[in-house]
């Protein structure tokens, strides 16, 4: 049982930043978050992680495997 | 009517059927970029993921007929990835159990263990987070177990929903969410070890 609204909103963060929560979810936790500069932070900083995360792991292709792929294309006769 | 099609219906079915796979091919092949971005963090090595991406494209273009026209390509190609990864030896680790310390840190967790350790009161989160390096996300994100990495690279990196993860990986939904949820706070017990000190 969670008693502690900031339990509440932590065990929440997730699934609002993957957009599965309902409507009257989401409303509970922006409701809290309004109040709540201790929670809207690491809300903030949540968000601001997933971006960091995906940009920094992101490796762009080289250009020679491009090219390989392309060449696999059928032929045009 | 006659059973078999007459010359100039099947030479044009022959002709539609030039035109779809040129269209298939073009289509698979903007998404190249995507693809091999989620490959190069499901593998350990850059030779690995090319080669992975390569024997993808290579099964794709030989089956192209079985994609359905309309469906996610994206979400199509990534399951041949997986596949042939798996096929590649990669065997399907089981679940490690969940130890005590995963079930204590919520999602709170890392915020709070960065801010603790800042040493300035009250860091806005631009600062807390730039105590993570690139290379130490590259590193924790490495050191996640095969089977919740996979979800989370599907999902955070490729931006895949719950539903198309669980169509790659060929687990049910449940499971995507389950092992998401664990993965992102063993992700996050990795990044709290390697962040840098200030």
């Amino acid at each position: 049982m969670i008693d502690d609204p900031c339990d509440r909103c932590e065990e929440m963060m997730q699934p609002y930043l993957d957009g599965v929560l309902s409507e009257d979810e989401v409303r509970a936790a922006e409701r809290h978050l309004e109040g709540c500069t201790w929670c809207a932070k690491r809300y903030r900083f949540e968000e601001r992680l997933r971006h960091y995360v995906r940009v920094a792991v992101s490796e762009p292709m080289r250009p020679e495997l491009k090219a390989k792929l392309a060449a696999l294309r059928t032929p045009l006769t | 009517m006659s059973e078999s099609a007459s010359p100039t219906a099947e030479s044009r079915r022959l002709a539609q059927e030039a035109r779809d796979r040129v269209r298939f091919e073009e289509e698979a092949l903007e998404l190249s970029d995507q693809v091999y971005r989620v490959a190069r963090r499901l593998v350990g090595s850059r030779e690995e993921a090319e080669d992975l991406v390569q024997q993808t494209y290579e099964r794709a273009f030989r089956s192209w007929r079985q994609y359905t026209a309309g469906t996610n390509l994206r979400a199509w190609l990534l399951r041949i990835l997986t596949n042939l990864n798996i096929d590649r030896g990669r065997r399907q680790q089981r679940a490690p159990q969940t130890t005590s310390l995963d079930g204590e840190l919520g999602d709170y967790f890392l915020y709070n263990r960065l801010e603790s350790t800042a040493g300035e009161e009250n860091p806005d989160e631009e600062r807390v987070l730039s105590r993570l390096s690139q290379d130490a996300i590259v590193d924790a994100l490495a050191e996640v177990p095969h089977d919740f990495r996979d979800v989370i690279v599907l999902v955070d990196i490729g931006e895949f929903s719950y539903a198309d993860a669980a169509q790659i990986l060929d687990i049910p939904i449940g499971t995507v969410m389950s092992r998401l949820h664990r993965g992102r706070r063993i992700l996050k017990k990795n990044l709290a070890e390697k962040a840098v000190t200030t």
